[in-house]
Order: C-alpha cells, then structure tokens, then sequence
C-alpha cells in the first residue's frame, strides 16, 4: 500500500518536471515513429534553438493526450476517422512512412531465409500452424531446411499502432482472423506471448529460440533480427528493402481521403511490401496556444523540408513533395485561432 | 537584611516573569509542533481515503457493465470491448502461490542455519548477503530473468520438465510444452528469488525471539537440534513465521517490473505453468498509456482495485499475526 503511495507520488513529480520542461513544444504518443523523430528533433534544435519533448508513449497515450489538450501535438500509428476527428475537433495528417516486418529466431537461419505469406501468418497468430515443419511452411520454403520445433508467437501486450495495422494487413488477408480477432491497436489475442513496445518484441523474439514476431523495420535492422521474407498482394516474393516500401507507399491516394484516413497494407504491385504504413500527428482545430501550435507546424513543415535525408538513413519513407502540399493547405485552412486567422503561414 | 529580602523577592518575581514568557514561548513551540505532525498523520489518511474513493469510482462503468462475470470471464478483448479479470487474478494468485512453495523452505532454512548451526564468524557476511539480495532493484531481475534465466530454462529445464512428466496423468497437463522459456512458472522462480531475503530475514528475526533458557533447557534434557526446532522454537515462533510468509506473499503480489518482463502477458488461463500468463499489476502497466475508450481504461482501474483488496487482505492478516508475536516476545 505505502508502495502504491509512493509511486503515485513518484508519478506526480515526474508529471510536474515533464510539463515544467514542455515549456516549448511537447508532444506524445506513437513508438514506431519515435527514432525518426528524434534525430529531426536534434537536427532542428541545432538548427533554431527550439527544443521537442516528444514522449513515446504509443499511439492510443498520444491520442488520449491530445483529446485532453494536455500536449501541443499527438502522434498515432493508427489514423482516426473523419468522425472522430470531428468530434474531438482534431485535424489529422501522415508525417512520415514506414514498413513493418515479421522477425523470426531459429537456429541456422539468417535474415530473409524464409518466406511467409499473409494467410501462412495469420494462421501462425491464430494458433493454427503450431510447428516449423508445417506443411504450409515447408511449400513457401521449399529447399530450406525446416525444424520440428514448436513456434512461439509474440505480440504487443500494449496497444499499439504497429499492431493497428499488422491486425489490418491479416484481416484483409484472411476472412477467419478477420471474424474471430479482428483489427484494432489491440485485440484479443488467440495465442503467443505478449512484450511491451516495438522494443519488447525486438528483445523477446531475439531471446526465446523459435519465435516470430512483428516489428518496424528500424528495430529490425538495428538489432540485426531476423527477418523473412513475404508474398505480397499480387503473389510475388518481397525483402523488406526501401524500394518495396515505396512502391506500395506509392500506391495511396491522398487527395481523395478525407481526413487522410488512409491505410497501406496490402497494396497491389509487384514490388509492393505488404505491411507498410504512414504514422500521424495530429493538432486541435482550435488550439488553446496558437502560439505552440505554430511552433509545432513549424517543426514539421521543416522536417517536410530537410528531413528526407534523415527519414532515408532510418529506412522511413518521406511523403512525397504533392502530399506535403496537400498538408500545407490543410494546416492554413484547419487550423486557426479563436479570431479565426490560420496559427502558421507555410512560405 | 529587609531590604535584602525585599530586593530577593523583587528579582525572583522578575525571574518568575522571564520563566513565563520562556515556558509560553516553548509552549507554543510545543503545540505548532504537534498540530503540524498530526496534519501529516491526516495528510497520509486522506491520500489512501483519496486513492481508494478514486480507485472506486473509476471502476464503477466496467464493475456496472460486466458485473459478477468480471471476476470469472476469461475475455479480454479491446476490439468488442469485453474484458474479464481472471487470468488476470489466476496469474497472480498462482505465481505468488508457486514463488512460496519455493521460497518457504529455503527461507526458513537459511533462517535456522544462521540462528542455531551458522560459526558466529559466517553470521554476518551470510545475512548481509540474503539481505543484499532484497537491495536488488525489480527492474534488474527483470532483465536478468528475460535476457539470461528465460533462454537458459527453455533450453534445459523446461524440456527436462516435459519429458519428466510426460507420462503422468495430471501432472503431464500441468507441466505441457512447449517451452517458451519465460511463462508462469519462470515469473514464479523470479519472484521466489525476490522474497527469499524478506522469508529469511523476517524468520530469522522471529527465531531471535526465542528466549535461549527454553532452548537451552531443551538440549539439557537430551534434545537433538531437530527436536529442538521442531518442538520449541517451530511452536513458540509459529504465528510470526505466518506473518513473515504473509508479508512476503504481499510483496509478491503486487511485484510488476520483474514479472512484466518474464510472464509472457497473456490474457489467457493456460493447465500448464510452462504456458504464458499475466498478472494484475503486469497488465496495469503493460495497458494503461494505451488504453484508450472508457470501458478499457475502467477495467484496468477496477484490475487495480481488485489487487488493493487482495493485498489490503493479506497484509492486515501478517499484521495482525506479527502483533501477536511481538506481544509474546515483549513478555
């Protein structure tokens, strides 16, 4: 009891010196986009003296955090839809984009040595496939020596927009997981173990031999994971390569979603990875701190600028120079002060 | 000589004032002192009045919703928003449960071998060092349980276990593959491991308790230490040695960072201890940021009040067992 106490005390104090710091430009939410965002957050410091606190505390925090009003901007995995938007008076758009990969642990088998295709994985979350020897397995890999050993399955234990859309790409793939499990930042689970974070994943599937797990792809390759290879949407075999990220972020249709309520999975084209997805931010209609606001808008209309080059060097796609124009239309006329003149004009 | 007692009178009057102003100052020292330690005493009951009135009326839409059936359903589903308690109350009670079989006996032993085998010399450096083991921060456990314990228990004795077993009817569903290397009974070990130093030093503070004539009126009618144990000291210390368990059953209860890391978080009552599990405290912390629609984040906070009773329970029981311990040892 006097444990409980005293971490709730702990949490006050940590709160205070938290919103004591954000005396700039605070923000929170999304995980996936966290390492991008810091390096942006370092290079724009160097460059204009203002400091981003962006705490990465995943995509439903972030969106809890902006509905209360208590940070300048959210970030999400998951895109809300225009009801939603609406209704928490919330202008939403992609700020950057990124694939996620499945990362397996077996004995002998390096990084893209295995290929697995949607229905094969979503059997393998759902419990079904329960060996690597099984027969669905083996006719993907065919030449790859496959073990008997049992598959352990690991997911998110919490919600996350990287399970958004992983649960998205198998309920378009599979019409079983679709209407026993579902898509969601968090769902319920037929099987497997569960870790906290991209991070969490990373680390149990690289310590619990015969595992697979899903993660984006900078967790992938910085902790040097195993991943495999996928079929995509028209049937041809793809590696997780930026060119196969891009071809399938190629594939969205801005201009025609409103609220840029868009998702990535599962995109045609034959060079199209599978399970790619844009992350969000997202900013009141109306911000209590026009001030803030600008700040923030500034911060990404000069990461849309000079942040390409960072985005590629951690294998995230940058939005494409018509998107981007798209957004800054939507800033000037979305988001406005209570006199109804927009926060940010950007030149 | 009147003029002498006049002027006696005149200075002790003057002293009699100095006096009054002196004790009035220390008086008032006295009272603002009192007023400002009973604030404090009142400022720690309003923030538990506050932390349970809280605790309670955030639970109130899923305790409203699901009723009864949250403490018996298995679901735990944020896409329908159907969310049930017990794997999350079974993993709990089930890891504290097994970390105590474990760490019972090696606690009580270590408690005996220091207070009546243990050369004097070995005293000290063996207990600071079971108590040093308590010094250990949770978080450390934790990643020593997943990075080093969880790969080493999936490749030695989880597969042992399973074999062991496999043809025993009952216990081959108890201990069923595959192994996973972290799970229920891995976050058991772990927690074993975190209390042993709370069993031993509580047990071996109560065995102090024993006053050396009943002991040694013992060996001097012939008694082996055995004996000893077992009929002196095991009765004279039994309800201490209950409230010690009874507080380490606390700690382990309400453990989240160690066992968050090792149990697999997985909302689902599995026959085997080598299968995934959760436990209230690991879903509080793996949940809560993310928890987003009212009936989620109602459900954790209702998790959380259902931990406050279990372990409000459990400590007043070792509370109340120690008092009646420290009553006889006062005698």
């Amino acid at each position: 009891m006097s444990k409980f106490l005293r971490s709730a005390l702990v949490v006050a104090a940590v709160g205070t010196a938290i919103s004591a710091l954000a005396a700039d430009l605070s923000g929170a939410g999304a995980t996936f986009p966290y390492p991008i965002y810091s390096k942006w957050a370092d290079a724009y410091k160097k460059d204009t003296g203002t400091g981003l606190n962006y705490q990465s505390i995943g995509s439903g925090g972030g969106i809890k955090q902006i509905v209360a009003r208590t940070v300048t901007f959210g970030a999400s995995d998951a895109p809300l839809t225009v009801d939603k938007l609406d209704k928490d008076g919330l202008v939403q758009w992609p700020q950057v984009m990124g694939g996620i990969v499945m990362v397996i642990n077996l004995d002998g088998v390096k990084p893209g040595d295995i290929t697995v295709d949607g229905p094969t994985v979503a059997k393998i979350f759902m419990g079904e496939i329960k060996t690597w020897d099984d027969p669905a397995l083996a006719k993907l890999n065919p030449g790859v020596k496959l073990p008997s050993a049992p598959i352990a399955v690991v997911h998110r234990s919490d919600g996350s927009g990287t399970t958004f859309n992983f649960t998205d790409y198998l309920s378009k793939v599979s019409a079983d997981w679709k209407s026993k499990v579902g898509s969601s930042t968090a769902v319920e689970w037929p099987t497997g173990l569960a870790a906290k974070g991209n991070e969490g994943v990373a680390n149990t599937v690289g310590n619990t031999t015969g595992s697979i797990g899903y993660v984006e792809y900078a967790y992938a390759k910085q902790n040097k994971m195993t991943y495999t290879k996928m079929v995509n949407h028209d049937g041809k075999v793809v590696g997780p390569t930026m060119d196969a990220f891009q071809a399938a972020a190629a594939n969205a249709d801005w201009a025609h979603a409103p609220g840029y309520y868009q998702i990535l999975t599962d995109q045609p084209g034959a060079g199209s990875w599978p399970i790619t997805a844009a992350t969000f931010i997202l900013l009141p209609k109306q911000p209590q701190d026009p001030a803030a606001a600008a700040e923030a808008l500034k911060f990404f209309d000069w990461a849309f600028k000079n942040g390409a080059k960072a985005a590629e060097e951690l294998d995230y796609i940058p939005m494409p120079d018509n998107v981007v124009g798209m957004i800054r239309k939507t800033w000037a006329s979305d988001i406005k002060s209570a006199d109804g003149k927009p926060v940010y004009e950007a030149k | 000589m009147a003029e002498a007692a006049l002027s006696t009178v005149a200075k002790s009057a003057a002293f009699g004032q100095v006096r009054e102003k002196v004790l009035r100052r220390f008086e008032i020292g006295d009272q603002t002192f009192h007023v400002l330690t009973k604030l404090s005493a009142i400022a720690v009951l309003l923030l538990l009045g506050g932390v349970i009135l809280s605790l309670v009326q955030g639970s109130i839409p899923a305790l409203s919703t699901f009723g009864f059936s949250f403490l018996t359903s298995q679901a735990w589903n944020p896409v329908t928003e159907n969310f049930g308690a017990a794997p999350a109350i079974y993993g709990t009670l089930v890891t504290s449960l097994i970390a105590l079989m474990i760490a019972v006996p090696i606690g009580f032993g270590i408690a005996v071998f220091l207070t009546e085998l243990c050369p004097y010399k070995l005293r000290r450096p063996i207990g600071i060092a079971v108590e040093l083991l308590a010094g250990i921060p949770s978080i450390i456990y934790g990643i020593w349980g997943m990075f080093i314990f969880a790969p080493f228990l999936q490749a030695t004795v989880q597969p042992a276990l399973i074999a062991t077993f496999a043809h025993v009817p009952g216990l081959n569903q108890v201990f069923a593959g595959p192994p996973y290397g972290i799970g229920i009974l891995t976050a058991s070990l772990i927690l074993a491991i975190m209390i042993l130093p709370l069993i031993s030093s509580i047990s071996r503070d109560v065995f102090n308790t024993v006053p050396p004539v009943l002991k040694e009126a013992a060996y001097g009618v012939g008694c082996t230490r055995w004996e000893v144990m077992r009929s002196i000291v095991a009765p004279y210390t039994g309800v201490g040695l209950v409230g010690g368990v009874m507080l380490a059953l606390g700690r382990a209860l309400g453990e989240t960072m160690a066992v968050t890391f090792v149990i697999g978080n997985a909302h689902k009552i599995y026959p085997s201890i080598l299968g995934p599990g959760t436990t209230i405290s690991a879903t509080i912390a793996n949940e809560f940021t993310e928890a987003d629609g009212k009936l989620y984040t109602s459900s954790l906070v209702a998790l959380g009040l259902l931990l406050f009773i279990i372990t409000f329970i459990v400590l007043a029981v070792s509370r109340l067992l120690l008092m009646r311990i420290e009553g006889k040892g006062a005698r």
